[in-house]
């Protein structure tokens, strides 16, 4: 609670949160092993920031980013999309905002086989209410001409750029992404993290990027750090470095 | 492993399994089902010594049974008096009609010698005993002691019945100028040759005989010899088996048997080949690592073939299990429905380990053939490759890229034809199953169809009369006047029938020549399209089919050998051929066949409609009507007649209903979960994407769905073809079966696969609910 108390008076932290998370615990059950995944976090994100969290394997930043994403709900405690209460919500309510207002990028992209890049947008801006057109969304990541490429046709980072479009074609009001460099060699992971940058600046979408790679940290808003299924730490960037910038 | 993989296959593995069981099930069923009547044909005919050759004349003294047996092959004849008369049994408002076959008065062995069911054999000497048929008996539940009254010879005359009886002459026992059998009120007695000649005045002589033949006896020539010693007596062509009406539907029966045993069969274990290769082909897919981890661990390939060959085989073992005992149980019931139509001493399923045997090994080459290609593919992964995933589904510009098609549909529905696409062989097997069960079900519809339509036209537009008599002798004026003038009678149509052999140069047949009056409205001649065809005032009018026997066309001239009276040989021109749907009959005017025959305005016997109201008069008095030898009743008939017919029509409905849902929910789930299996991580991520239960599972679906849409045309289309074939299969000189096929037949199979697709589909995409959300997340596929 005290960690993430002083961002709270942030200037570059505009008014309510877009995400107020407070009190949550998760506890898998595991035969008669309880696992801890997420023990009390409090957090809040706020429109537009691009967030990282930071941490090892079993730190519990991704069962704290499905909760986010309305694909998984705590054990305890509150989360609130800006007033609704996603811990309350029906699955139809949570898939409705999975639809609406969340963007997921996959560390293996996910992409369906059997359409093209442009199709594999498509078929997410055909159910999203207030969608860019899927070449528009193409374009935003630089795959214009890769348009009508199957996925087997792609390289591994033209795929998770397509994926990037297929998250941000439908405008959403948060973007999830799951160690999308995890699958990437160190150039390509680099151009996928250019793009996201570049979503988060140019749309402003509200960003929170998993990942375990700490040079990654430099080009967030800020930084928070997980173990053991607790904010460790919480640190803003005075200077947001470019995805150019960063190496590792 | 082998149990654990059985477990977690057991849906898709227990449909194979239950295809697997109906064609077993089928097989053994159908298998067992012909050789027990074949079985119980061939024993009852040897037995009790069904004849090799019939003829029946108008009466030859005693000394000719002589002449007969000096024929060369002829090895026996029994001769006898066999005479058709008016019954009245108790219970039955219409007169019944009898045929009263005279046996020894002593009990002897002799042709079509009678198996004796119940009661006793007539007191010799006897002049009111008889032994009654056991369908007959059964019909009027009639009993030994019980009495029907029989006009003999115009005369009135109680008979009891002493004994119950069947002959393997009368295995399925239809009177003269019927369709089908009408149990009720038709029948056989049999009585002692003494008092039934005395009743006929037929002491010493002989009006029928049955022969046996020698080994090597040429049919043919006994036949023509036998007409030749018979022809001043009177003798009707004489015939063999062959055209023996029972023994003629028994066999044609028992064809039948055999083939639908072959090809029904077939269908079914095509399908559970095609279905096990499906589920083990994607169980080598999903298994690839621990393939590798065994090989590397140094399993040899065979062991780990093994394994995949053995769930086959389990599978396969489980549908045998199920299949073998529902065959067995269904061939009971198939037998005791034959009983409803074949009359035997008894008709026990026999049970033929070589029919299980073989059931057994054909599932085992199918299941065999089923997981060859998955086992292949196990037996072939190198260690390393099999350890790395398996490459991710690749696609490329196919069909759809090339034509506006792709425009037109969204996202999802491109997925789903590309997806189909991409199984290509796959795809054409599973709509090649659903589609053999569609056409089951159209096929099931055809005989019904057929049947209804056949009905319909014979006893609507061409028999358009309440009852049939015939008359003893032919019938002069005056008695066309009475029959006329009976109760009840609105209108009568006398006709004339005379058994002739038709020639056209080396080709011959058998058949009758009927006479009807022009412009007569109670019995019609139809072309194909059911449209009345006149008769002419000259010639002949032929049944196509003796037409196309005969090959002869209009204006060509036949050669008429009359088999009565003054058995007169005349040349007629052929006017033209009609469509008629039973049997090979030449029709003509009958003035002009009176006078062919020399003869006056005479008549074979007359058709009656009625007034209903006044009916139970008019049966009374043809009761006890000595000109009249036997009456038909159109409708009494027909309701018996759907009686028996809606006992199996309804069971093999049932059957095939069945069989039709099993393979098309055994593809539809199989085809469904392998789809699953293969694009889980596919649907979670769109899960993940905000897609609901529903869309994901209209995409998951979306393939069988289209699949279904291509396959229930083509088994429409299987459908008719088959029925067609059969329709030609089952066109004989006794019937010819059109090719009818209604629009409720082909709705109905559509909508039972449906309804069986339905249920799977939701079987499935219940497992929708059940994917990881969090794992697709991670995973790769």
């Amino acid at each position: 609670m005290n960690l993430t108390d002083p961002l709270a008076e942030n200037p570059a932290s505009p008014g309510a949160p877009v995400f107020h998370v407070h009190g949550v615990s998760k506890v898998y059950h595991m035969g008669e092993v309880a696992v801890h995944a997420l023990r009390g976090i409090d957090l809040d994100l706020y429109a537009g920031e691009l967030v990282v969290l930071l941490g090892a394997s079993g730190s519990g930043k991704s069962t704290l980013l499905n909760i986010l994403g309305g694909l998984d709900v705590p054990s305890s405690g509150e989360v609130f999309y800006l007033d609704h209460a996603l811990t309350a919500a029906s699955e139809e309510e949570l898939t409705r905002f999975r639809r609406e207002h969340v963007g997921f990028v996959f560390q293996f992209y996910n992409l369906i086989p059997s359409l093209t890049a442009l199709e594999n947008v498509a078929l997410v801006t055909e159910i999203a209410p207030r969608a860019m057109p899927p070449a528009e969304a193409l374009e935003l990541v630089g795959l214009r001409e890769r348009r009508n490429h199957f996925p087997s046709q792609l390289s591994g980072g033209e795929q998770q750029r397509v994926a990037i479009a297929r998250a941000v074609a439908k405008r959403p009001d948060v973007l999830l992404c799951d160690e999308p460099t995890g699958a990437l060699d160190y150039a390509t992971g680099r151009i996928v993290l250019e793009v996201l940058a570049r979503v988060n600046r140019e749309l402003g979408t509200t960003t929170a990027l998993i990942t375990h790679n700490a040079a990654i940290a430099g080009m967030a808003d800020r930084v928070i750090q997980m173990s053991s299924g607790r904010i460790v730490t919480t640190a803003r960037n005075t200077r947001r470095l470019t995805p150019a910038d960063l190496s590792w | 492993m082998l149990l654990r993989d059985l477990w977690h296959q057991r849906g898709q593995l227990l449909a194979a399994a239950l295809v697997v069981a109906c064609g077993i099930a089928s097989f053994v069923s159908m298998r067992l089902t012909y050789e027990s009547l074949l079985a119980a044909r061939d024993s009852y005919y040897r037995v009790h010594r069904f004849a090799d050759v019939f003829v029946h004349l108008k009466r030859a003294p005693d000394v000719m049974a002589q002449r007969l047996r000096e024929i060369p092959g002829v090895a026996e004849v029994h001769t006898r008096v066999v005479m058709g008369v008016t019954l009245d049994v108790p219970g039955l408002a219409e007169p019944a009609t009898g045929r009263l076959v005279s046996v020894p008065d002593r009990r002897q062995a002799m042709l079509n010698d009678l198996f004796l069911r119940r009661g006793r054999y007539i007191e010799p000497g006897s002049t009111e005993e008889v032994i009654a048929s056991e369908a007959f008996a059964a019909a009027n539940r009639l009993d030994v002691g019980d009495r029907v009254g029989a006009v003999i010879n115009g005369r009135w005359k109680s008979l009891r019945i002493v004994g119950i009886a069947l002959s393997p002459e009368f295995i399925f026992e239809v009177g003269p100028g019927a369709l089908f059998p009408d149990n009720r009120r038709f029948g056989v007695l049999w009585m002692g040759h003494q008092a039934l000649a005395s009743a006929f005045d037929m002491d010493g002589a002989f009006n029928d005989a049955v022969f046996g033949l020698a080994a090597g006896a040429v049919v043919p020539d006994v036949l023509s010899r036998i007409d030749l010693v018979l022809e001043r007596y009177g003798g009707l062509a004489a015939y063999g088996r062959d055209d023996h009406v029972s023994h003629r539907f028994i066999t044609d029966e028992i064809a039948q048997n055999r083939i639908s045993s072959t090809w029904i069969p077939g269908i079914f274990l095509g399908v559970a080949m095609f279905l096990l290769h499906l589920v083990l082909s994607r169980l080598v897919s999903l298994q690839r690592t621990q393939i590798g981890l065994l090989k590397a661990f140094g399993y040899g390939r065979g062991p780990v073939s093994l394994h995949y060959l053995q769930l086959a085989g389990a599978t396969v073992s489980l549908g045998v299990v199920l299949g073998t005992g529902a065959g067995l149980y269904l061939g009971e019931g198939l037998t005791a429905l034959y009983l409803d139509y074949y009359r035997f001493p008894a008709l026990p399923l026999v049970f033929s380990p070589e029919v299980v045997g073989a059931g057994v090994g054909l599932s085992l080459v199918a299941a065999g053939l089923g997981a060859a290609g998955a086992v292949a593919r196990a037996f072939e992964l190198p260690p390393a490759e099999a350890m790395r995933p398996e490459r991710p589904s690749s696609f490329h510009p196919g069909v759809l890229e090339r034509t506006r098609l792709r425009r037109l549909l969204p996202p999802a529905g491109r997925m789903i034809l590309r997806s189909i696409a991409r199984r290509g062989w796959k795809s054409v097997l599973s709509a090649l199953g659903i589609a053999c069960a569609v056409g089951l079900l159209v096929l099931g519809g055809f005989f019904m169809d057929t049947l209804d339509y056949m009905l319909r036209v014979q006893f609507q537009d061409v028999q358009r009369d309440n009852v049939t008599v015939y008359f003893n002798q032919p019938g002069s004026a005056a008695v066309q006047h009475d029959v006329r003038h009976l109760p009840g009678v609105l209108h009568a149509e006398p006709f004339r029938t005379v058994p002739a052999r038709l020639r056209f140069e080396h080709r011959s047949r058998r058949t009758e020549v009927t006479g009807l009056d022009a412009g007569g409205d109670l019995y019609q001649l139809l072309d194909r399209r059911l449209r009345r065809v006149g008769l002419p005032a000259d010639g002949l009018l032929l049944s196509r089919k003796l037409a196309d026997v005969l090959q002869v066309g209009a204006g060509d001239r036949v050669t008429v050998e009359v088999l009565e009276g003054e058995r007169l040989v005349r040349s007629l021109e052929v006017a033209g051929v009609v469509d008629d749907l039973v049997g090979i009959f030449a029709y003509m005017d009958r003035a002009a066949l009176n006078r062919l025959l020399r003869e006056d305005s005479v008549a074979s016997g007359a058709r009656l409609r009625i007034d209903v109201r006044q009916s139970a008069q008019l049966y009374d008095t043809l009761k006890h009507m000595p000109a009249v030898a036997g009456s038909i009743f159109q409708e009494a008939a027909l309701d018996s007649f759907e009686q028996i017919l809606d006992r199996s029509l309804r069971v093999s409905t049932l059957i095939n209903v069945v069989f039709a849902c099993v393979i098309a929910f055994g593809v539809v789930y199989n085809g469904a979960r392998v789809a699953l299996s293969e694009r889980g991580n596919e649907l979670a991520s769109l899960r993940v994407l905000g897609f609901t239960r529903r869309e994901v599972a209209a995409m998951l679906l979306g393939e069988q769905v289209v699949l279904m849409l291509l396959a229930i045309p083509c088994g429409f289309t299987l459908g008719t073809w088959v029925s067609w074939f059969l329709s030609i299969q089952l066109d004989t000189e006794m019937y010819r079966v059109p090719l009818v096929l209604t629009p409720a037949s082909f709705a109905f199979s559509a909508l039972v696969v449906i309804a069986a697709a339905l249920v799977s589909g939701i079987i499935v995409a219940s497992r929708i609910n059940r994917l990881d959300l969090i794992a697709v997340l991670k995973t790769r596929e």
